[in-house]
């Protein structure tokens, strides 16, 4: 099993002529958990990761998979599974065969082609050319490459772009699953909310420089906590709460508790013996400290 | 462990073999070649019992022939090069082969490497093509074709070599200008257009011709040692034939370099 080393990233630096799209960016990313890489468009995440890749020079600073520059890495699929936003492949090549020049130029075996397809649900699709395939199918494609190598270390940018629901849960299943296996997973995203039910750790980036570490609860700096909570008998449920002192509304799937952790309410309904049918802690804090983060107007 | 030179020239043959570009190219080739092999073979063949009979001797007459696989053929490899690099560019799939293979250096000589051995198998084809008709209609017309020859078979030898050559020039090209637009824009207007003018231009002057022998489809016309060109400006004593292949192989050479420290060293995103 491969486990996962750090990327750290040291005042790294990129300038476009006149425009500066990324700067000084320092942090670590740790092994096995999953970290979000966000920013609003044009923010820098696609350069960062590309200069991480080896792919873009930095003006200056340096990133690395545990100390070692991609470029200088001894087998760097084995090592860093990437897949980047760019549709990057031949439309008149299948699927197979574009996922075998790249296993042939790093020397991974034979089977690693059909086993990645596998891995990413595109068994029965690899023989059709890949210009044929749908924006999701492609996506799905990108990660089978980066995970060709089987690799300790995943660098994606923008993996969930373009997935269908079971699409969504499926790709957050699966590197959930790889981050519980020790290896270090990178996402980035440009919502918060796409990427908020998979990540463990954020980095915020916005005009490219760093604006918020953590992790993703740090995120949550409202002090109005909400819960969500639903039971058979609503009335009854209503007013046990209200009797313990909490401010409810009635919403259409449930009672609203303001100012509360799930927790406390769960506990509070099982001694007054009504069973719950949902509850759930609402964070309207994250989205809106996102772009407070980000700044209002955000993008570009 | 890295797969390096050797798996950049699997992963290069493996992307010729994937895509259709190589056999389509492949059978306009043989056509073509076949059609003015043949053309030519008939022409002169037909001609040698007539009163205005050829200023060639027949003796010269078969590898004039066969020596359109070159002569018309070599358009082809150039461009197939040339599209096996700039269609990287297009794609965007120098991504995920600097991922596989971050030592870009060896990708592109593994690419190279690949195009020589392809362009070798188009100038197979193009002999093929050339030979093979023309063979049958000069001996239909009572002209040896030389196919017992040493020196035929010496010339398919160095036939091969010129067409492998000229793949790897086309490399060259696609590095140094890396939009495919352009690239197959100044394969065909050179090809076609530019070089025959300059070097019928060059002739009449002796300076000029000397310059003109460096062209690079005059020098190819060295290496393979008969051309319709030479044909024509009476055989001038040109360039040997190895000095013709040293001057394709600088032109493949010097442009890779160029294009290696300009357009493959960039910044790919
Ligand atoms: N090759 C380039 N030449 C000039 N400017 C560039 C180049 N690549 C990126 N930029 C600029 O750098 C900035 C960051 O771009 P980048 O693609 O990294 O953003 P991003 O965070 O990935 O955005 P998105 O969410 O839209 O993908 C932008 O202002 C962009 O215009
Ligand atoms: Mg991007």
């Amino acid at each position: 099993m491969p486990t996962g080393v750090p990327i750290e990233f040291s005042g790294l630096t990129k300038t476009f002529g006149q425009v500066s799209a990324v700067s000084d960016l320092t942090f670590t990313v740790e092994p096995g958990q999953v970290t979000g890489f966000l920013g609003p468009n044009g923010a820098g995440k696609t350069t960062s990761l590309r200069m991480l890749l080896g792919l873009v020079r930095p003006t200056s600073g340096t990133a690395t998979f545990g100390g070692t520059a991609y470029a200088k890495l001894d087998s760097p699929l084995q090592t860093v599974g990437a897949s980047l936003e760019a549709a990057s492949f031949h439309p008149g090549r299948s699927a197979r065969n574009h996922l075998a020049v790249y296993a042939q130029s790093a020397g991974l075996p034979k089977t690693a082609p059909d086993a990645a397809l596998e891995k990413v649900g595109l068994s029965g699709y690899g023989d059709r050319r890949v210009g044929g395939y749908s924006l999701g199918m492609r996506q799905r494609l990108g990660l089978a490459f980066a995970l060709l190598g089987d690799p300790g270390v995943l660098v994606l940018d923008e993996p969930i772009n373009g997935l269908d629901p079971e699409g969504i849960k499926w790709i957050r299943l699966l590197l959930r699953a790889m981050a519980a296996e020790g290896r270090t997973v990178l996402i980035s995203s440009h919502l918060l909310s796409e990427v908020q039910q998979t990540v463990d750790d954020v980095i915020i980036i916005s005009h490219g420089t760093l604006v918020h570490r953590g992790e993703l609860s740090s995120l949550d700096t409202s002090d109005t906590k909400q819960v969500q909570v639903n039971a058979e008998d609503r009335d009854r449920l209503a007013a046990v709460l209200v009797d313990a002192g909490y401010q409810v509304s009635n919403l259409r799937s449930g009672v609203l508790v303001e100012n509360a952790d799930a927790a406390t309410i769960g506990r509070l309904a099982f001694e007054a013996g009504i069973p719950l049918t949902g509850l759930s802690q609402k964070r309207t804090g994250l989205e809106e400290s996102f772009l407070t983060l980000v700044g209002e107007e955000g993008s570009l | 462990m890295s797969a390096g030179y050797l798996g950049a020239v699997r992963s290069e043959f493996t992307k010729v073999r994937t895509t259709r570009l190589w056999w389509v190219l492949l059978v306009i080739m043989a056509a073509y070649v076949a059609l003015c092999a043949g053309g030519m073979a008939a022409i002169l063949g037909g001609l040698g019992g007539g009163a205005n009979g050829p200023a060639i001797p027949e003796a010269q007459l078969p590898l004039l022939v066969y020596s359109f696989a070159t002569s018309v053929g070599y358009v082809f490899p150039v461009l197939f090069g040339a599209l096996a690099v700039t269609s990287e560019f297009r794609f965007q799939s120098l991504t995920p082969t600097f991922l596989a293979n971050p030592r870009r250096g060896i990708v592109l000589g593994g690419k190279a490497t690949t195009l020589l051995v392809v362009g070798a198998v188009f100038g197979v084809v193009a002999l093929i093509a050339s030979i093979g008709l023309g063979a049958s209609l000069l001996a239909a017309f009572g002209i040896d074709p030389l196919l017992g020859e040493p020196d035929t078979w010496a010339f398919v030898g160095r036939s091969i070599l010129a067409m492998a050559l000229w793949s790897a020039i086309g490399v060259g090209l696609g590095v140094l200008v890396p939009s495919q637009v352009a690239a197959i824009v100044i394969v065909l207007a050179f090809t076609q257009f530019v070089e025959p003018l300059l070097r019928l231009a060059a002739s009449f002057t002796d300076w000029s011709a000397q310059v003109a022998q460096f062209l690079p489809g005059a020098a190819s016309d060295a290496l393979v040692g008969a051309s319709i060109y030479t044909a024509m400006s009476g055989g001038s004593a040109g360039l040997d034939w190895w000095q013709g292949g040293l001057v394709l192989v600088a032109y493949a050479a010097i442009a890779t370099l160029i294009g290696f420290f300009t357009s493959w060293r960039r910044d790919v995103s």
